[in-house]
Order: C-alpha cells, then structure tokens, then sequence
C-alpha cells in the first residue's frame, strides 16, 4: 500500500466522498422502519453508485463525449455514462413497483412501520387472526 | 484545482442533504431533500463530464421519483415514528462495509488519470469509430441507440415488466378511490 501523500489522497478522495454517501443510504436502509425512508435510501445507495461509475470514466483535461471541431480534442469514456443512463430508467421502475407495494401493505394492514408489520405477522402467526386495516390506530 | 473545489463543494452539500434524509422523521421533507440531493448530484455528473446522464438525473430522479413519492404519502402517513431499535448494529454493519470498499480503493487507478483501464479498450475504440458509423456529434446518444442498442431494449422489458406490476398491484386497492365512487354518483 502507498503512503498517504497529497497526491494518493487527491487521487482519491473522489472515491472516498462517494463511499461515504453510498453509506449514508445503506445506513437508512438497514436503520430505519419506516417503508417509505427505506426506498429513499435506496435512492441515495443506487444514486452514489452511479457517481462511482461516472468517476471512473473522467478523465482530467477530458470533455464530455459531444465531438467538437478540434481533432486532437481529449473525450471522457463515454461507456460508462450510457450505462448509468439505462441504471437511472430501471432505477425509476423498481423505486415505483416498491412504493406500489407500500401503498397495498398500508391498505391491508394499516401500517407502513416495520415493527408493527412484524407485530401482526407474529400475532397472526399466534392466534391465526388477521387484524384489518380498520380495526388498527 | 478548480475542478477538484466545485467538486468538494457539490459534495459537501450532498453529505448535508443526505444526513438531513437520515435525521428528518417528516416524509415530506425527506421527499423534497431527496429531489435536491439527485439536483445536486445532477450538477455533480455535469462536472464529471456526463451531461447526458446529468440531464436525465435531474429529469427522472428529481422529477419522475419526487413525483411517484408525493404519490405515495398522499395514501400514506406523512410522519416516520420514532426509532425503537438501537442504531449500534446498523452502525457497526455501515462502518465495517464503508472500511472495506475504502479498503478496496487504496489499489484503483487515480481518478481522473487517463491511464487507467478503462480507457484502454472499449471506450477509446467506440470514439474512434464512431465517426465513420454514425453521423450525429453525441458519443453517448449514438452508442445507446445503436453499438448497445439491445441494452436500451432490455431496459425497455425492465420497464415494461414494472409497469405491469404496478397496475396489477394497484388494481384492487381501494385507498384514494372515494373521489371516483363520488363522481360516478354525479353522473
């Protein structure tokens, strides 16, 4: 492993900040219990990932992919970007499908709480009644 | 050195945005931080050269999701209850997970430099071909449509096969059906 010069940690630090946010939403995910802040910090985790992969196609001194008229014009990789852009669709469609599902959990049970989900699957799990959605605060 | 600024900057306001998400119970306003956080990131991809992907960013992340969001919580309780649980395990997992991909960067190629491998291959053999293939300046728009067309088409099933989903899921709901029942009295 190299030291920790200025020039390693200005080669990184790029990386770094990104890890740090693709944490902050991991830590929603796994944290919170609420339905709705999970898909947002699904949000932030799968936004994070893309700027790692856009950061990994910069080049320094490079320009976006759009051809200019001089020829000795330096490009970032345009690879990566169109990737992401077919990411951040499908990104859309699953963020949907999962408040879909949360719109239909707080019908039929009346919470969007994890704990209070997990309390009436183990109530009905007990006494084999399912409470409805009327029935509950 | 410029560059390497803004870019501090833009972060700096990410990190806030994301840790206002984490501290704030109202969903409201996590919906609107959550729209400002892909605005800023969409600023963040400009200065990273993706302007392609900037664009579609603040179109579909701040618009599309902000707008499914408020969708949502007009069905649904506008407040997160209290944590019951102890953060020190969800902690403990995060840190150990950030440690590890930190860990994971120390052997990457420095970024922004121009040799790293990814310009190596197919990147630099999709520009220089381009020109000949397709008329259009747009790098980016021409390889989605054309090189990695079947790409975009299966992207496009992956939408499809959602869209589905959801209207199967919310065929039978009930909630937020009242003003139809009332306009169908009307007629």
């Amino acid at each position: 492993m190299e030291d920790l010069t200025f020039d390693f940690i200005i080669a990184r630090y790029n990386y770094w900040l990104v890890i740090t946010l693709m944490m902050t939403g991991f830590y929603v995910v796994v944290s919170r219990g609420n339905l709705i802040k999970k898909i947002v910090g699904l949000n932030l985790f799968q936004t994070s990932v893309f700027m790692l992969y856009i950061s990994a196609g910069k080049i320094i001194g490079g320009t976006a992919p759009i051809f200019t008229d001089n020829p000795d014009e330096v490009y970032s990789n345009p690879l990566p970007h169109v990737l992401i852009l077919t990411a951040i669709v499908v990104g859309v469609a699953t963020t949907a499908l999962g408040l879909a599902l949360i719109i239909r959990i707080k019908e039929t049970f009346g919470s969007i709480e994890e704990d209070e989900l997990l309390k009436i699957e183990h109530d009905y799990d007990t006494t084999g009644k399912m409470p409805t959605a009327e029935g509950r605060p | 050195m410029s560059v390497i600024l803004i870019d501090v900057a833009l972060f700096s306001f990410l990190l806030l945005t994301a840790f206002a998400i984490v501290r704030l119970r109202n969903l409201f306003a996590v919906t609107m931080l959550t729209s400002v956080f892909s605005l800023l990131s969409a600023g963040l991809f400009v200065t990273l050269d993706a302007v392609d992907v900037a664009f579609t960013e603040a179109a579909v992340g701040a618009g599309i999701s902000t707008v499914l969001l408020l969708g949502t919580l007009s069905l649904t309780p506008h407040d997160e209850k209290p944590a019951t649980r102890s953060p020190l395990l969800p902690m403990l997992v995060v840190f150990i997970t950030g440690a590890a991909l930190i860990y994971g960067t120390m052997d990457m190629p420095a970024f922004g430099s121009a040799d790293a491998p990814i310009h190596q291959h197919v990147g630099p053999d999709y520009i220089e071909r381009y020109p000949h293939d397709i008329d259009m300046p747009n790098i980016v728009t021409g390889i989605l449509g054309s090189y990695r067309g079947f790409d975009t088409l299966g992207e496009t099933a992956v939408v499809f096969t959602a869209g589905i989903a959801v209207i199967l899921l919310l065929h039978r709901s009930t909630l937020g059906r009242r003003r139809r029942e009332d306009e169908e009295e009307d007629l």
